[in-house]
């Protein structure tokens, strides 16, 4: 861990009451979800993290509570640090503060974790389907969401499924 | 060329129906530029200096759906691609062919789930089949080869 | 005739300016199907005579659910569909995927897998960037370039062909090194390889750097500054282009780049001509790390020892029990990874291209994302299209590299 990243980790976790895991020599801060923009601004501010790589999610289905890890990746190129954030939601509340106004670059990641987890971004300017088509319906990286996997035709069950498949017409 | 001799100083030929339109329509057959994913990188090389698709009269790329008589579906298609892919289907004139590039393309590939859709037979009426992931340049040519042959064999009473 | 269903404009009225919705500058719909998006990229550009006003990027036409489908397969299985993400890189996706399961699992690779790795991954930066001055002269009318960079294209895909049996998508790179070693003609291929190459690069150049049809058209256009691109997480030639020497090699060097000698080349201009020559200079440093590659390539195993992750070589199977046992154990249940999550980098031909990768104690991963430059590169297209005409959109799209699965996964 280098100087300037220890002493981000230091003062995300005494102002902000994070956790800090390490694996592998990767860093992340566990941090609730009022903190995380104010957090974002002190890190992109104060210690030079100048790139929001990354935003995703993990979905712990059918654990409740937390149910959604939302994970941010904050990179420092001036330092080069880099810096994992996770913030547990719950089921019943999947919703988190936007962080467009700290990097512009999120508007996008955000859109994608709203389309493929149903997580809602508050304050975000265009909250739209990003991947999916404009009228699906569901969250596909959920955990409860099938795979949507389509039996293989072989030999034996050619005509079954042949029946069922469609076929389009001229 | 020999034609000559056939031709005589009468300048007719005679010949089937069937077999000339055929001919004319295996000859001038020009493909849409559409590609999709991987396949399309391929499908490039095949039109590149080193295949030369041109060879066997069949590199007149067009962009527009309008001027174009073959599809070659060049990679997987999505489920939010499958409506536009069927549109443009729609708006070539007829007579019309597909062909299915690749592994996605014909039967899902790799992918089955719920993004994809399982062949592009699902969604468009397709002649020819060319395996691989991707198939090579010369599968394409194969491919397209084998389309040839096929109208080759169309008999005059199923144009309709 | 099929139905769309499409979003309004009364939708996107927070994205285009209030005279769209008077009538008064036009919408314009370029794509999914048209030959100058690189794929299946729509725009929605709003128009002022031939004047950009905004630009709306519509992406997913290539969503291919790979994250979800890697889910349901084991670490080995899921290898195969990381080549098809970003298809011009297909050895660069293995590659980080392996360093990713490999940070996981805590496992060592060989020396000599190392340097093919880099080799390899050098190779594919070419390969990748022939494609892209190929088509994106294409685009701007200069037809023969891209017949001749196709032509140099296939001498490194016969390179993969030797190595991997497949010509794009080999998934050659495994975790714990290589899946085999690499053939005797290998060395003599490359070789020559880097023997020609260096006079065709000049070739190019000769064709487009003073050329004033393409002067006119990449000049000035497409500007986006370094403070832009930091804010949007834009990376790769476009971040380089900009004036920021960050290039993840020398930044977070894996697979040993940091005894390679090399420089990152940069330009200030932000412009397409400086992603343009930000590419052209790289092909240049791509050879003289392979060339450094060829020169070191040492001899030894190319796969782990680690018989509990990385199955036994062909030759042993035959002869010793436990190799048999693990070989069977492998291919069938697949190995149970540590719990945690990590994240690994590689710096693709287009940018960070990161995998992050969760893992909950069994054969099968519990979430695979990866992080990849093209999204948020065609991110900072409403940047760079504003104020431009419809024909430079063409220009600008080429310059950024796009490629839709990397976008879309």
């Amino acid at each position: 861990m280098n100087e300037n990243l220890q002493a981000a980790v230091d003062a995300i976790q005494a102002e902000f009451g994070a956790s800090l895991q390490t694996f592998r020599g990767e860093h992340t801060l566990i941090l609730a979800r009022e903190q995380i923009a104010a957090a974002a601004q002190a890190l992109r501010d104060r210690f030079q993290f100048e790139m929001l790589v990354d935003v995703t999610a993990v979905d712990y289905w059918p654990q409740e509570e937390p149910r959604f890890h939302v994970i941010y990746q904050f990179n420092s190129v001036s330092h080069h640090g880099l810096l994992r954030v996770r913030v547990p939601l719950s089921a019943a509340e999947p919703k988190v503060p936007t962080l467009e106004g700290v990097y512009p670059g999120a508007n996008w990641y955000e859109r994608e974790v709203w389309d493929m987890f149903g997580i809602q971004f508050e304050g975000h300017s265009d909250l739209r389907r990003i991947i999916m088509p404009y009228d699906w319906v569901g969250h596909p990286l959920r955990k409860d969401y099938p795979l949507g996997y389509e039996e293989v035709q072989f030999t034996f069950n050619f005509d079954d499924i042949s029946l069922r498949k469609p076929h389009p017409k001229e | 060329m020999g034609i000559e001799q056939k031709a005589g100083n009468m300048g007719v030929v005679t010949a089937r129906l069937e077999d000339v339109i055929n001919w004319s329509r295996t000859n001038s057959m020009w493909p849409m530029l559409f590609g999709l994913a991987c396949c399309a990188i391929e499908m490039m090389a095949a039109q590149a200096a080193n295949y030369d698709m041109s060879r066997f009269g069949m590199e007149l790329m067009r962009a527009s759906p309008r001027q174009s008589d073959l599809m070659i579906v060049a990679g997987r298609v999505s489920r939010k691609m499958a409506p536009v892919l069927r549109q443009l289907y729609d708006q070539m004139p007829s007579p019309k062919w597909v062909i299915a590039m690749g592994d996605c393309a014909s039967c899902g590939g790799v992918f089955n789930n719920y993004a994809v859709v399982q062949g592009v037979d699902e969604i468009v009426p397709v002649d020819v089949y060319v395996a691989g992931c991707p198939p090579r340049p010369e599968g394409l040519i194969h491919g397209v080869m084998t389309l040839h042959e096929k109208i080759k064999q169309e008999k005059l009473k199923t144009w309709a | 005739m099929t139905e769309i269903r499409e979003v309004s404009v009364d939708e996107l009225r927070h994205l285009v300016s209030d005279r769209a919705r008077s009538g008064e500058t036009m919408l314009l719909n370029m794509g999914p199907q048209h030959p100058s998006t690189h794929g299946v990229l729509r725009l929605l550009l709003e128009l002022d005579g031939e004047t950009v006003v905004s630009c709306i990027p519509d992406i997913g036409f290539l969503h291919t659910g790979v994250e979800k489908n890697m889910e349901s397969k084991n670490y080995q299985q899921a290898e195969v569909m990381t080549d098809r993400l970003d298809y011009l890189n297909p050895i660069g996706n293995n590659l980080v995927y392996s360093l990713a399961v490999e940070k996981l699992l805590d496992l060592d690779v060989p020396e000599r897998a190392q340097v093919i790795r880099v080799i390899l991954a050098e190779l594919t930066r070419i390969n990748s960037h022939l494609v892209w001055v190929g088509t994106s002269a294409l685009d701007l009318g200069a037809m023969s370039l891209f017949l001749y960079a196709m032509r140099e294209r296939e001498l490194i895909l016969d390179i993969f062909e030797m190595c991997a049996g497949q010509r794009m998508m080999t998934t050659y790179v495994r975790p714990g090194g290589l899946w085999r070693d690499v053939p005797v003609e290998f060395e003599a291929a490359v070789r020559d390889f880097l023997a020609l190459m260096p006079a065709r690069l000049d070739e190019y150049e000769r064709l487009l750097n003073n050329n004033p049809l393409f002067l006119e058209r990449t000049s000035q256009i497409g500007i986006i500054s370094k403070e832009d691109c930091l804010r949007y997480a834009a990376t790769g030639p476009v971040l380089r282009a900009a004036g920021m020497a960050y290039d993840l090699r020398k930044a977070r060097p894996y697979s040993g780049y940091e005894t390679y000698d090399f420089d990152i080349p940069t330009e200030t201009a932000g412009d397409v001509r400086a992603r343009y020559l930000v590419r052209m200079a790289e092909m240049r440093q791509s050879l003289r790390i392979i060339q450094q590659g060829m020169d070191r390539l040492p001899y030894g195993p190319v796969r782990s020892n680690n018989r509990k992750y990385v199955p036994p070589p062909r030759s042993e199977i035959g002869v010793s029990m436990e190799a048999l046992i693990h070989h069977f154990k492998l291919w069938t249940e697949g190995f149970s990874a540590p719990q945690g999550s990590v994240y690994a980098t590689i710096e693709s031909p287009r940018g960070e291209l990161g995998v992050f990768l969760e893992s909950d104690g069994g054969p099968k991963p519990y979430r695979v994302h990866f992080r990849t430059p093209t999204f948020p590169n065609l991110q900072i297209m409403p940047l760079l299209s504003r104020g431009h005409f419809v024909a430079d959109v063409v220009a600008i799209i080429g310059s950024i590299d796009i490629v839709l699965g990397d976008a879309d996964r």
